[in-house]
């Protein structure tokens, strides 16, 4: 659990690094999560190592999230006279965005499977799930 | 007998310390935690709104200011950076279902990334918002640190920002079930992927307790969209809030 701790933190800090050396616009811990990835494919037997703790953490996310949350108390004054304005255009644009994301992915997947039936092309997927 | 000090001195001198901060952040979380499997997990009893709105309402009968909360809750906000690492290991774990559904993803990631954007920027600037209200509001899709930094960047207000980023997790992850079922979307990818896309860590938590499968897509879809934000908001805000405030 500890170890695998530290080497959250590790990518962490490797991801921080290199944000800040090359003066990415991405926070370090996005770079940190890809970094820890790319390692996960090249090598996966860490994969067991830093699952437990990993599951713990993301068990409580949502957690992590009150405090930045709460700064509402903070950002109300900054809003006054616009709440109609933000509130709409918060909850419109999101259904909105849900709506178009899942619209697209569903139709690209449905077109290459169309398109795979067509080539009698095998599914590249099911050589993964026999494996 | 020793007189025992008022209350409101007792809780002046443990204000001092983070440890009411903490104290209140898990206590307020334990609550809503509970109240959501009471309501049986259901999307409408979020459990991060519940606790949102128990801390700030002790925050607003006590007097007690946001930075002084923050001081004690920041060990908590801390663990947000490990925990966006950690997302990697549900990616790993699906791995091949990601090599297959490359392509998908990929056009559904763009597509979502600009409506996001450009959405929020034109309802804002339509509805009679300023152009630093535009900004605040256009990066909302991304995760908090991304977007409070493009914020920053274009002119808006990163505090601000932030609260608007988190009404947004939580207003998607309590509409995504009704909309998705609507749309007959029945697909775990996609329903994870759309949600984490638009509603970030707050959606991809939500998914997380829906299904492990659900939760990785969604890690997927914050992750690249977080990615993708901060690469075009900074050129998408302005022209969009630009050409409309004229």
């Amino acid at each position: 659990m500890l170890a695998s701790f530290a080497t959250l933190l590790v990518f962490q800090c490797l991801g921080e690094g290199i944000t800040f050396a090359l003066k990415l616009p991405i926070p370090g811990p996005v770079v940190g999560m890809l970094l820890l990835f790319f390692s996960l494919v090249a090598y996966p037997p860490l994969l067991e190592k830093v699952e437990a703790t990993a599951s713990e953490l993301l068990r409580h996310l949502s957690l992590l999230f009150v405090p930045a949350g709460v700064g509402i108390v903070a950002a109300a004054g900054q809003v006054k006279g616009h709440w109609i304005t933000v509130i709409l255009a918060v909850a419109v644009s999101t259904l909105l965005t849900l709506a178009v994301t899942a619209t697209v992915t569903r139709a690209v997947m449905n077109w290459q499977k169309r398109r795979e039936a067509l080539l009698g092309k095998p599914d590249e997927g099911k050589e993964d799930d026999h494996a | 007998m020793r007189e025992l000090p008022p209350f409101g001195l007792i809780w002046v001198y443990l204000s001092a310390s983070p440890l009411l901060g903490l104290t209140l952040t898990l206590c307020a979380y334990v609550v809503a935690y509970w109240i959501y499997a009471r309501c049986k997990f259901s999307p409408l009893a979020n459990p991060v709104a519940i606790a949102i709105a128990l801390v700030s309402t002790v925050l607003l009968i006590s007097g007690m200011p946001y930075s002084e909360y923050f001081a004690g809750a920041q060990f908590v906000h801390f663990l947000l950076g490990p925990a966006t690492v950690a997302l990697a290991i549900p990616l790993a774990r699906q791995l091949p279902r990601l090599r297959r559904s490359f392509l998908p993803l990929l056009c559904g990631l763009l597509a979502g990334s600009a409506t996001a954007i450009v959405s929020a920027v034109t309802l804002t600037v339509l509805l009679g918002g300023s152009y630093q209200l535009a900004v605040s509001i256009g990066p909302k899709s991304a995760t908090t640190p991304i977007a409070m930094g493009v914020a920053e960047k274009l002119g808006g207000l990163p505090a601000l920002t932030a609260v608007l980023v988190i009404s947004t997790g939580i207003f998607g992850a309590i509409a995504a079930r009704f909309l998705f079922n609507r749309m007959r979307i029945d697909s775990a990818e996609v329903r994870g992927f759309a949600l984490g896309v638009t509603s970030h860590g707050i959606g991809t938590a939500r998914a997380f307790q829906v299904s492990p499968e659900m939760g990785a897509f969604a890690g997927l879809g914050m992750g690249l969209n977080g990615v993708l934000t901060a690469f075009l908001a900074p050129w998408l805000i302005p022209v969009f809030a630009g050409l409309l405030a004229r």
